[in-house]
């Protein structure tokens, strides 16, 4: 049952083969069997997640599913505000606090009926690239549990290469949804910008930020897609166009047929830095795309080199702003210093106490970049790289329908490997930084098994804004041809966990 | 140093802040009702309270009074501007930040001619007015000067935060010398007479909905430089703008020529003793890092929108009130008196309900005026419309009352007794229009006034006041004295 795919599943309600309880029931027990070594998971819904199984079965009994995915389970990354579920986004300083509203993300998923498993794991503020940010100890890699299973997204990422749940929710600001699928042989999806509402995903570069699908295949992505997807008025950069199509493109792509798609690959993200293995599956895939009739042509995105400099600064700098109202005066950890403390002094002794490094670090760097005498140099400057990276994109897209590029430069590295360097940490996202400073949409799909360590590595498709559903069709098209080659998925050579497979 | 002598030496330099809470029915970025005066904290929803994860949504009504508010200062309007996040941390900023705008304001460069008491005209040019959030207000309890320093603890009620607000910002107002204090509350007082004909703002400054801040500064007499200034705050009613002005001037030219220099800070306005005292240190250096806030799209309002509110805008209110001073034919100390009272309004409207001009006047600047001041409130505030007041202006008219019983018709109709008509029936004051039964009363006065009948026979019209008096006495005040005099003279000559 656990390993099957969402639009197995909700087949499988559909036809009363099962009910939402028994499928909910199943990934509880999954959760309880091997989370302890996965740590996927911040908080698990049990209680919660069995009444909506429940309320799912009454209403398809009644003939009346409220969507395609009415009854199947999924797990939602902490960042998210979830009514009445501790919300903590992997800090100590929001600990204990409990939303009282839901995130749009989280009431679309309720309204279509979907049972909430749990919160999932992740770096603190979604800041991080291996999820060993999170204060509430590291998720691993189910391919290899001394390993990170990417971040900031780790805890949704390894939750579905764990079969812990059949769909999830992520969050990618620079790749935080991206890298860990890469890494964890997941597919994920970053949405154009705007295309998902984000009243109720916790802030950490607002400008950047997009909540989106984290799942074990290309449909069950789209079929997600669909229910998250849409304009909302709480949100005034939703973009107010329906998420339809996504399914759709999926089923389409799945006939593997990729005749006269023009695919771009970019010149800037490959080559030195990246693992051998990476390049090697990331080349024999365009080879297995050429075989399906589709065209490649090279481009250069010749400010991509820029990018990551220009979003260590946007985002700290927004990300600074965001932090300030974590201040102990309403919600969250109060940390009381000794004597007769001011607001002030209990702010300061809170805030101390309750973000990690990376945090401060993060505050820290965007604080300096917007002060008075720097704002031009710094984020000014920035902001101008993000002009010419849309640019570059706006060219490249006149040449290509998709651009391609690995997802991440390597596979998953050792826990503990690059925590003191924040540095080479920060790389991992190079290439899937672009797309978020563009606003354009990304997927990351499994391409294989690199061949030195024997772990997944990613392949990262991008389209024009609003185009997402072409990630659907060229994402399902290339799975289908490796499914095809590999003879079964990628997903289905994870290595067993605790015992309960 | 006295007033006189600080002008002596030195040339003042005013700035003014006013901030304007709109009276839009929901707040600024939320749905949250604004109402005033509602239980502590219950106006608030996860966007005004800043909790994690909630977004702003701009308030359309807010933006339209914003622009509204520009264009009647002569401002231009943005065709492109953004809020930016002004940052810096304080208890009852819920998210630490607050939602303004910083080098984008929807409109800028505009003037408003402040017309002075003697009828001079000061151009005060207009820098900006912009959108902003307001914060959740402190109450800060225990020590003695309710300040948060040396509070016990502190109490935040956050209905107030995401109340829309305008930010207005003068120019330096330069060259004003002795008159700086009239302008400055004479500016305060026509910006306020604007705001209220847009019917943006209740602008009640008591209420907190208008507020200003006072910066001044001075140099020394011609020198053409800009001193160091103070932005005084707590400035909460017209009259304290016009102290304000004044206490800084002198304190200043103490301290400067006293060879001592002005600390840039911002000072607390005392309305009990007049002073003003240090608040906290202020330097330029205070970086409140503004950027462009990523969560609102740019607002772009369409020049057809712009030009479709220009031609709405009412009618400047000083065109207005020389419009109304020719219609009505009064002289410029009536006018003045009238504007000053707080009146303008209420006249035109007992007027257009059927009073001549001149009743119109005296009514509201006599009669209820007083009732005003006994009962310490103003005069628009009074539980009489202008509809009543031509009501009893008609009912005089007609002769059906007097001036006096007219006072007593007003007293009915403030203590709630219905329309004027009402009053005059319920208390039964109207006048006896029987000439039988005033003659009774002549014949009755001159009979027991035989000496004063006497002179009036041998020519001495003007004693017919005392004869007057005492019909009107036995009439219970309830005749016409014209009419009353007639019957006299009628019977004596």
């Amino acid at each position: 049952m656990i390993t099957r795919s969402a639009a197995q599943l909700a087949a499988a309600l559909e036809s009363g083969e099962t009910t939402s309880a028994q499928v909910t029931e199943a990934f509880l027990n999954r959760i309880g069997a091997v989370d302890g070594d996965v740590h996927a998971f911040l908080q698990v819904d049990s209680d919660g997640a069995m009444a909506a199984a429940a309320a799912s079965d009454a209403r398809r009994a009644a003939g009346a599913p409220a969507s395609a995915l009415d009854g199947v389970p999924i797990a939602v990354k902490d960042v998210l505000a979830t009514q009445g579920i501790a919300t903590t986004c992997g800090s100590k300083i929001l600990q204990g606090w409990v939303p009282p509203y839901d995130a749009t993300v989280v009431a679309r998923l309720k309204a279509a009926g979907l049972p909430i498993l749990g919160k999932t794991n992740m770096d603190e503020f979604a800041m991080g690239s291996s999820t060993e940010h999170s204060a509430y100890g590291p998720t691993r890699n189910p391919w290899d549990l001394d390993r990170i299973p990417g971040g900031s997204g780790g805890g949704s990422a390894a939750a579905i290469a764990a079969f812990e749940a059949p769909l999830a929710i992520g969050s990618d600001t620079g790749g935080s949804i991206r890298q860990p699928g890469a890494v964890t042989g997941t597919v994920g999806v970053k949405p154009t910008y705007g295309g998902v509402s984000r009243y109720g995903l916790i802030a950490m570069a607002n400008s950047l930020d997009q909540a989106g699908p984290v799942t074990g295949s290309v449909l069950d992505a789209a079929l997600l897609h669909e229910v998250i997807g849409g304009h909302d008025p709480l949100d005034s950069t939703s973009i107010n166009a329906p998420a339809t199509g996504f399914v759709e493109a999926a089923k389409q792509g799945a006939n593997g047929d990729l005749s006269g798609v023009k695919i771009g690959v970019i010149t800037e993200l490959g080559g030195e830095g990246y693992q051998a293995g990476v390049l090697a599956r990331f080349n024999e895939s365009l080879e297995v795309m050429v075989a399906a009739g589709a065209q490649i042509v090279e481009v250069s995105c010749p400010s991509f080199v820029h990018a990551l400099a220009a979003y260590y600064l946007i985002m700290p700098s927004e990300a600074s702003s965001n932090l300030a109202r974590f201040d102990a005066m309403r919600y969250g950890l109060r940390v009381t210093p000794d004597g007769d403390p001011s607001a002030e002094d209990v702010m300061r002794a809170t805030r101390d106490a309750g973000f990690g490094d990376e945090v401060k670090r993060r505050i820290i760097l965007g604080t300096y970049a917007l002060s008075s005498g720097y704002y031009d140099a710094y984020y000014g400057s920035a902001q101008k790289v993000r002009t010419l990276i849309s640019r570059d994109f706006e060219a490249a897209f006149a040449q290509a329908d998709v651009l391609v590029s690995p997802t991440a430069p390597t596979t998953a590295f050792k826990l503990g490997e690059k925590l003191d360097d924040p540095l080479s940490m920060y790389l991992n996202d190079i290439a899937t930084i672009p797309a978020n400073l563009a606003g354009v949409p990304g997927m990351s799909l499994p391409c294989g098994l690199a061949d030195e360590d024997n772990l997944p590595a990613g392949f990262q498709i991008l389209a024009p804004a609003m185009q997402d559903a072409r990630l659907y069709r060229v994402g399902a098209a290339l799975e289908s041809l490796l499914t095809k080659q590999w003879g079964g998925r990628l997903l289905d050579r994870v290595p067993e966990l605790g015992g309960a497979r | 140093m006295n007033f006189d002598e600080a002008l002596a030496a030195f040339d003042p330099a005013m700035g003014l802040e006013v901030h304007v809470e709109l009276n839009t029915a929901t707040k600024m970025f939320c749905g949250c009702p604004t109402e005033f005066g509602a239980e502590p904290n219950t106006q608030t929803c996860p966007t005004c309270l800043g909790l994690p994860g909630s977004l702003p949504v701009v308030n359309g009504k807010g933006v339209e009074s914003a622009i509204r508010i520009g264009l009647a200062l002569n401002c231009s309007i943005a065709e492109w501007c953004r809020f930016a996040r002004k940052n810096y941390f304080y208890p009852d900023m819920p998210k630490n930040f607050q939602t303004s705008q910083y080098d984008e304001p929807i409109a800028f460069d505009g003037f408003l001619d402040v017309e002075l008491a003697d009828g001079e005209v000061v151009r005060v040019e207009i820098e900006r007015a912009h959108m902003e959030e307001d914060t959740g207000k402190s109450t800060h309890v225990g020590g003695s000067t309710g300040r948060i320093h040396g509070a016990d603890y502190s109490l935040v009620d956050y209905n107030r935060a995401g109340i829309p607000l305008i930010e207005i910002v003068t120019r330096p107002i330069l060259g004003t010398r002795e008159r700086a204090p009239e302008v400055a509350k004479a500016y305060v007082a026509q910006l306020r007479e604007i705001l209220l004909g847009l019917g943006v703002s209740d602008v009640r400054m008591e209420q907190g909905s208008m507020r200003c801040d006072v910066n001044l500064s001075l140099a020394p007499k011609d020198s053409g430089l800009l001193g160091t200034r103070t932005e005084t705050k707590n400035v909460n009613s017209l009259r304290s703008v016009e102290r304000a002005v004044r206490f800084e001037i002198s304190r200043h030219a103490e301290i400067l020529s006293g060879g001592g220099s002005i600390l840039q800070e911002t000072r607390h306005f005392h309305e009990d003793t007049g002073i003003t005292t240090s608040g906290r240190e202020k330097s330029d250096a205070e970086d409140y890092r503004y950027f462009p806030e990523p969560d609102l799209v740019p607002i772009a309002p369409s020049r057809e929108w712009v030009e479709q509110l220009r031609s709405e805008l009412p009618e400047p209110p000083r065109v207005r009130r020389a419009r109304l001073q020719e219609a009505w034919g009064f002289s410029d100390l009536e006018m003045r008196d009238t504007v000053g009272a707080g009146a303008l309004g209420l006249v035109e409207e007992t007027i257009a309900a059927g009073a001549a001009p001149q009743a119109a006047r005296k009514w509201w600047l006599g009669e209820l005026a007083r009732r005003a001041n006994e009962d310490g409130v103003e005069v628009s505030a009074l539980p009489i419309t202008p509809a009543d007041v031509a009501g009893v202006q008609a009912l005089v008219d007609a002769k059906t009352i007097n001036d006096k019983l007219a006072r007593e018709v007003f007293e009915g109709v403030l203590a709630g007794e219905g329309t004027p008509a009402d009053v005059v029936a319920k208390r039964g004051l109207a006048m006896v229009s029987d000439d039988g039964a005033l003659a009774e009363a002549v014949a009755t006065a001159i009979a027991a006034n035989p000496d004063v009948a006497d002179k009036i026979r041998e020519g001495k019209v003007a004693a017919a006041g005392a004869l007057i008096g005492e019909v009107m006495k036995l009439m219970r005040g309830k005749a016409d004295a014209a009419r009353v005099r007639e019957l006299i003279l009628e019977s004596l000559t």
